[in-house]
């Protein structure tokens, strides 16, 4: 098994926040935490793009490395979870983290500060896989149901991919190859027609 | 003489040798996830405890959920 690994395809994320909510449906993530968003470039500008960003499950995890109090650890798969048990919400993995990953819940043990929350890949945390005690501290444990994590396989148009990294790659690859431009794009055809407009002979838009 | 103050340095030289660490490394053993849930409404078509049929499973659910190429090209 190669590693879980999320990617985000600039070129078919349309910001509809479909993963986002997903998400927070999913693992009833409380008000104020996004463990995923999306993120837009030249936001109204002609050209814009847009990313759904969350945990990265780095194979060399800067919130590993600076944690105080080690509450880290990788799973078989790749997996980056850790320890709501061990954690004491000292922030240190926000500032390390390059993709802002790391939550704090206002609510809880902390207060303003509360223990830190992310992307889990779906996989839950340290306690019994499926049982409510995970479920209440890091959400649905769909890895361990034989699923996918929920944003990725309610995404609309199929941009954010995650899975096993080799097959994630194969998909991403046949994409890039075969998608093309303009009219050569995938459904192109299908919505307007094999003669697009601004082309010789082409009907107008 | 010189043997105790040699034994007394050793003692107390090696004292710190004994400290418990004190990080606070106390992360759960967590359970595989090919383990599976025990809960009914797991996706179908492999066997909890098998990682083999669990890796093979989540493939073939990554490239027909993720990949439309396979469905429509």
């Amino acid at each position: 098994m190669a590693r879980m690994k999320f990617i985000c395809d600039s070129e078919r994320c349309i910001e509809c926040n479909g993963c986002v909510t997903a998400c927070k449906n999913e693992h009833e993530v409380p008000w104020g935490v996004n463990r995923r968003r999306v993120v837009t470039l030249n936001d109204g500008v002609p050209g814009e793009k847009s990313v759904s960003v969350a945990c990265m499950h780095c194979s060399d995890a800067p919130c590993m490395a600076v944690c105080p109090v080690n509450c880290f650890y990788r799973t078989e798969e790749g997996v980056v979870l850790h320890d709501k048990d061990v954690c004491i919400g000292c922030g240190y993995c926000s500032y390390a983290c390059p993709f802002g990953a790391p939550q704090f819940p206002s609510a809880g043990a902390f207060g303003v500060r509360g223990k830190m929350d992310k992307c889990t890949f779906c996989a839950g945390g340290p306690e019994a896989n499926g049982s409510q005690a995970e479920f209440e501290k890091y959400g649905r444990n769909r890895l361990a149901e034989g699923k996918l994590p929920a944003c990725a396989e309610m995404c609309s148009t199929k941009a954010l991919l995650a899975g096993d990294g080799d097959v994630v790659a194969d998909i991403f690859r046949t994409r890039v190859l075969k998608r093309g431009k303009g009219a050569e794009v995938w459904g192109w055809g299908t919505a307007y027609g094999s003669r697009q407009a601004g082309q010789p002979g082409g009907q107008k838009s | 003489m010189i043997r105790i103050a040699a034994t007394l340095a050793a003692v107390l030289g090696l004292a710190a040798c004994g400290e418990q660490p004190q990080i606070a490394n106390r992360v759960k053993q967590d359970t595989a996830v090919f383990q599976g849930t025990g809960m009914p409404y797991q996706a179908g078509g492999w066997k909890a405890g098998d990682r083999n049929s669990w890796e093979q499973q989540l493939k073939v659910r990554t490239q027909n959920g993720q990949n439309e190429y396979v469905k429509a090209n």
